[in-house]
């Protein structure tokens, strides 16, 4: 009888979930220059999955297939993953502020960028989002590197996650000032503060089967997460593989991460701020947490990407401006909690 | 059997912090690990609990090499509580005491009945069983020490390492928590500072100096006036205790 009624919350919570991301996404394919009502949005997507065939604007389902219904998908997944990421690493590193870029990702991203934007490393055969991938990587390892193959403690960590940061974005700065042109300059600014603009199917595509991944993966670790609560002595005298858990966790934060770095650009405070407001609502505890974190990250996103296009009529403001103008005063909060835990 | 150390050595760099170590662990009983600050007893249970590797010699369970069990396995078994270990995550009591199962269910088992009884015990055993909803930041000093001995008895050990316990807590919480700990029915190992407490809850003693052993054996053979002036830099008398017939330390001034 408890395990039944446990099966029903569940399934309306993931039933309540479901249907918010997919009222969330349809909302934000109506919004644009060119309005589409909801029920033509779904019926497009129906019709496409060969459910029904209803009469529609063939205006409409191109703008709903070929622009609007990837793009918030997609953000649907950064969401997610910048999410899931921030979660990891805030129980990793022990530490509430850990956010998905201290392993210096977001600068690797953004000198692998430079790197093509301005040097045209590759000569065309690399693509910008491939630089920013690769560029990601380096940073990763670097720190991997600095932090003794993620071995070290928590603390090591983050030193040479700030360590690679520093150096990344500093090589990225060189560039820009020694090589970049006033446009170049203004390309790569608009590319680091993020951008659904130019995301279709296949990015879709690669971004859900990397989180979709990435958030099984962190649900098997469920309890291995909670495992590190009183730190990695603590986890390894409960048996945890404290070596092979830290590398595979950290790895997929890094992949996930990299690839939304990579594919939209630098958004920031999603990761930082959903955990924490998925704590609020479901606990500390990971088996829970990490779908939390995941839908909150999903809905968030796209309900940053929606103000991003409607709170300036005729303009597109950058998505990281968004997640950043909501994200800080909630940071603002987080900080003066901790202050009075302490 | 229990566990047995033969010879350890462990060294960081060329410090030595563990030096010739050996002994061995008379099951169900609780020995006392004494020694001034750096002698080397945090080392030495970080070794036992298999969460370092010493540079030479090696340590037993039952007669098995801890080097060839496997992390799980020696999780079932041993215990380990740290020194003030603490979180920042808001958990419950109850969440922190089944950690103490995570050795003894796979990735994708489900929550036993046999997982539900070791909880249920060790909270009644620490008499938290009341506070099993509390959050962790809410506990206090003592309280927080239960739960960790709590979490500890859920992983339904054998042998179970304690490293200073009673750190911090006032004296009926000290008291208490060595009487519930030397009521256990399992093989302990505890580090202490209190020396009177020491003697009067243990079993047997080994005093630690400059990672090594330099006494051991029952209390009353091991805490005398000499070891302490010797190994702590004290001056004492050392009498037999008319009320618990141990021996009993007089500082003197």
């Amino acid at each position: 009888m408890r395990h039944f009624s446990h099966f029903a919350v569940l399934a309306a919570v993931l039933l309540a979930s479901a249907v918010g991301i997919s009222l969330i996404v349809g909302l934000s394919v109506g919004i644009g220059d060119m309005p589409i009502p909801l029920a033509s949005t779904y019926a497009a997507i129906t019709n496409r999955l060969g459910w029904t065939t209803v009469d529609l604007s063939r205006i409409h389902e191109t703008i709903i297939w070929d622009y609007r219904l990837s793009r918030a998908l997609v953000a649907v997944f950064c969401g997610a993953g910048l999410a899931l990421s921030g979660a990891i690493l805030q129980s990793l590193l022990r530490n509430p502020l850990a956010e998905p870029y201290v392993l210096g990702i977001s600068a690797g991203a953004s000198t692998g960028t430079v790197a093509v934007i301005i040097l045209g490393i590759g000569a065309g055969s690399i693509s910008l989002s491939m630089g920013a991938f690769i560029g990601a990587f380096a940073a990763f390892f670097f720190v991997a590197l600095l932090s003794n193959g993620t071995r070290g403690g928590a603390d090591q960590t983050i030193l040479a996650g700030v360590a690679a940061s520093q150096l990344f974005n500093a090589a990225t700065s060189y560039i820009v000032t020694t090589s970049g042109n006033a446009q170049q300059a203004r390309d790569v600014m608009f590319w680091l503060l993020g951008s659904f603009g130019a995301v279709r199917w296949p990015e879709f595509a690669l971004v859900s089967v990397v989180v979709g991944i990435g958030l099984i993966v962190c649900l098997f670790y469920a309890r291995v997460l909670d495992a590190f609560a009183f730190g990695d002595e603590a986890a390894a005298s409960l048996g945890v593989n404290v070596g092979r858990a830290r590398l595979l966790l950290f790895g997929i934060t890094a992949v996930m991460t990299a690839t939304i770095v990579s594919m939209v650009g630098t958004i920031g405070f999603v990761g930082l701020v959903v955990p924490h407001a998925a704590r609020f609502i479901v606990g500390p505890l990971h088996v829970r947490l990490m779908p939390a974190c995941a839908i909150v990250g999903a809905i968030f996103m796209v309900a940053a990407d929606i103000a991003s296009r409607v709170l300036i009529p005729q303009q597109v403001l950058p998505i990281g401006v968004m997640t950043a103008l909501v994200g800080v005063p909630f940071f603002a909060i987080i900080l003066y909690r901790f202050r009075r835990a302490t | 059997m229990s566990i047995n150390a033969v010879n350890l050595l462990w060294k960081i760099r060329s410090k030595t912090i563990v030096d010739s170590v050996s002994f061995a662990a008379e099951p169900g009983k609780m020995l006392g690990l004494l020694g001034p600050n750096g002698s080397g007893k945090t080392s030495l249970l970080r070794l036992l609990a298999g969460l370092k590797k010493p540079t030479s010699g090696q340590i037993t369970l039952d007669g098995k090499n801890i080097a060839q069990i496997g992390r799980r396995s020696m999780a079932q078994r041993v215990a380990f509580i740290e020194q003030h270990a603490t979180t920042n995550a808001s958990l419950k009591v109850i969440d922190v005491v089944k950690l103490g199962r995570f050795p003894h269910r796979s990735m994708f088992s489900g929550w036993t009945t046999a997982d539900d009884t070791a909880v249920t015990y060790a909270l009644e055993r620490t008499e938290m069983t009341a506070k099993r909803n509390d959050r962790w930041q809410s506990l206090s000093g003592g309280e927080k020490q239960r739960t960790h001995l709590a979490r500890a008895l859920a992983q339904s050990p054998q042998e179970l390492l304690l490293d200073e316990p009673t750190n911090h807590l006032d004296i009926h919480h000290q008291i208490n928590l060595m009487r519930l700990v030397s009521a256990l029915p399992v093989t302990s190992i505890i580090a202490l500072h209190d020396l009177n407490h020491a003697a009067m809850f243990c079993d047997g003693l080994i005093v630690m100096q400059a990672g090594k052993i330099v006494a051991s054996g029952p209390p009353e053979k091991v805490i005398t006036k000499a070891l302490l002036h010797d190994v702590f830099s004290v001056d004492a008398r050392v009498e037999s205790s008319p009320y618990h017939l141990k021996p009993h330390i007089h500082f003197v001034r």
